[in-house]
């Protein structure tokens, strides 16, 4: 019993397969205009793909193609939506917000305002049941939003960036909420946040370009990231290149000494990954011990926590602020880039 | 939110308020002038004689007949213009408009060649018992007619901007299309659903040129309340402006009490219960 899902839409350049076991939560993460909100608008029925299958627990949500026109609407999808924007209906009251799924259902009236009492109890917000959707706070709505998705019971629940618009005391409560209630539930869940994937999810999928990356156990995706997007969330640098005998050599013809996690034969494809943290900073060549050593100019410096971040072109590296006006660190310097063959992990691409 | 009061910037130049003043005497002046020429001693008889009671009943009667119609066949109408996406949607909502555009009297002759009794479905119409030329059934197409654009214009921009993203929430939630129009889209542009039955009343009330030409003037039966002022024009003057004064009336307390004019964009006229408080408070 599972969901999978197979679709193409030529105009959005989309083309994504996809399975879920039940119980599984799935982390959707890439950078803006990937197809993230396309892929759980395409699961909801909410566009119609060119072509395609997707199929719920034996119940075919739709198959189109060649002379395949299956189509099941949105409302017979059992395919809840929570959005940024929580969308409370404003004329409604919390109550009737949340029992308005099992009522579409046909539930009786007061055994669906029963059911909305006890998500909104399970979402801690019972107290707010006689309130207008325009007397709650960001924070407040987005958690009845939650309760007014979950009350359908939904086969599989959407969640698209669901703490992007919270602030910064609300994101963390509902973020645990959300972890509570996603334990055991079939759902996709888009996010730009690391922190999400960690928390909520049993799965990372990596969207670029209407395309999936990768996918994986979120920890492996994180550690062992063979993206550049995935890279960056991980806080990762990430050099892709061809398998040498002690190392990597990278597509600009770069040498790089590593350990190689598996067993891997020179010639093939494989990444190299290494903190920033564990790269050092010199104004000259390094003599002695470490055999990774770049000559590179710097193109920026941010502040990274209490650490200064020296990118230089796909490459950073993090230096202490101390240590940077020692050197006089500006874009446009060139600096040597010097990181331990210990802390490079090579694996294949 | 809301329009600026008291101490705000409302940074209108002086010379387009003065415009403006010019254009609301426009307006006001000639009222004022008919008031200042009513008889008042005689102007209570004149408003409560048998003809005029009747003219103003009738114009009551279908005016709010015309009004349902237009409610019943407008919110479909809006409701595909705005939700829809098929070919000839730019041409439907034209044509479906023209009768803004459209002198009265010519919708008048149009119905008359449609439900006249030599006219396209007239005739069956004639075989099936029906005559609805010159009676008041005609009265209140000639209404529907001339005042269904009204409606329709004002609830579908009130559909629009309140956009289709709860109607796909609710979609999502297991709705199906009929509960969500029920519940959730009638109730989101219910503002302005009623300020367009409101217009279309209005002009309902005002309708003379397609009624006359469609309707005729039968009192009791098609002549309502402007037939009546313009027959008595010739007539008697007096009774002319006092009907006319009453219709004023009429039509000021109607649109004052329930047209509340346009919303905010994107927000509908109820703030405090609308999307308002969506934000990240």
């Amino acid at each position: 019993m599972t969901f999978t899902l197979d679709a193409v839409l030529a105009a959005r350049r989309f083309e994504v397969s996809l399975s879920l076991e039940p119980g599984e939560t799935v982390a959707v993460l890439g950078p803006n205009g990937a197809g993230k909100s396309t892929l759980l608008s395409v699961i909801a029925g909410l566009v119609r793909p060119d072509s395609g299958r997707a199929e719920v627990d034996g119940r075919v949500l739709f198959e189109l193609g060649a002379g395949m026109h299956t189509w099941t609407a949105p409302h017979r999808r059992g395919t809840a939506l929570l959005a940024q924007d929580p969308l409370l209906f404003p004329h409604l009251s919390v109550l009737e917000n949340v029992a308005f799924g099992p009522r579409s259902a046909g539930v009786p009236r007061k055994e669906a305002r029963d059911r909305a009492r006890h998500w909104l109890a399970e979402v801690d917000a019972g107290e707010l049941a006689g309130r207008r959707p325009g007397e709650l706070s960001g924070g407040q709505a987005q958690r009845v939003a939650a309760a007014r998705a979950l009350a359908v019971d939904p086969d599989v629940l959407l969640l698209d960036e669901p703490l992007s618009a919270l602030d910064i005391h609300a994101a963390p409560l509902l973020r645990r909420l959300l972890k509570r209630v996603l334990a055991g539930r079939r759902a996709v869940i888009v996010t730009h946040d690391v922190l999400d994937a960690y928390m909520l999810a049993d799965r990372v999928i990596v969207l670029e370009e209407g395309r999936i990356t990768e996918d994986g156990p979120t920890r492996d995706v994180l550690r062992r990231p063979r993206s550049r997007f995935a890279a960056g969330l991980a806080g990762l640098n990430l050099v892709p290149g061809t398998v040498t005998a002690g190392g990597l050599r990278s597509g600009d013809g770069l040498d790089f000494a590593g350990q190689h996690d598996d067993p891997l034969a020179p010639g093939q494809a494989g990444v190299a990954a290494f903190p920033p943290s564990a790269v050092s900073v010199f104004l000259d060549e390094a003599h002695g011990s470490p055999r990774n050593s770049f000559r590179v100019t710097v193109t920026d410096l941010e502040p990274h926590g209490d650490q200064i971040r020296v990118r230089a072109g796909e490459l950073s590296a993090d230096v202490t602020p101390a240590a940077s006006a020692d050197l006089g660190l500006a874009p446009g310097l060139e600096v040597y880039f010097v990181v331990k063959a210990a802390a490079v992990s090579i694996y294949p691409a | 939110m809301g329009r600026p009061r008291g101490n705000a910037y409302s940074g209108i130049p002086r010379w387009v308020v003065a415009v403006a003043a010019v254009g609301a005497l426009l307006v006001l002046l000639p009222l004022a002038a008919m008031v200042a020429r009513v008889n008042w001693p005689q102007f209570i008889p004149l408003v409560t004689s048998e003809s005029s009671l009747t003219a103003l009943g009738l114009s009551l009667r279908t005016a709010t007949a015309s009004t349902a119609l237009c409610v019943l066949f407008g919110v479909p109408l809006a409701l595909v213009l705005a939700r829809g996406d098929f070919p000839g949607q730019r041409l439907l909502r034209a044509f479906v408009l023209l009768p803004l555009v459209l002198p009265p009297v010519v919708g008048g002759l149009a119905l008359l060649y449609a439900f006249g009794r030599q006219g396209l479905l007239g005739r069956s119409l004639e075989i099936a018992g029906l005559q609805i030329a010159f009676s008041t059934t005609a009265v209140v197409l000639a209404q529907t007619f001339v005042a269904l654009p009204f409606l329709v214009v004002s609830l579908e921009g009130a559909l629009r901007s309140a956009g289709s993203r709860y109607e796909a929430v609710a979609a999502t939630l297991g709705a199906r299309p009929t509960t969500v129009l029920r519940r959730v889209t009638l109730p989101l542009v219910l503002p302005g659903l009623a300020s367009g039955a409101v217009l279309s009343f209005a002009r309902c009330l005002g309708e003379f040129g397609a009624t006359l030409t469609f309707a005729g003037s039968l009192q009791g039966v098609t002549r309502t309340l402007p037939l009546e002022i313009y027959l008595q024009r010739e007539a008697d003057a007096d009774a002319a402006v006092a009907l006319s004064l009453l219709l004023v009336v009429v039509a000021v307390v109607v649109v004052g009490l329930s047209y509340r004019g346009p919303a905010p964009a994107g927000t509908g006229s109820r703030p405090a219960r609308s999307a308002g408080g969506q934000g990240t408070a």
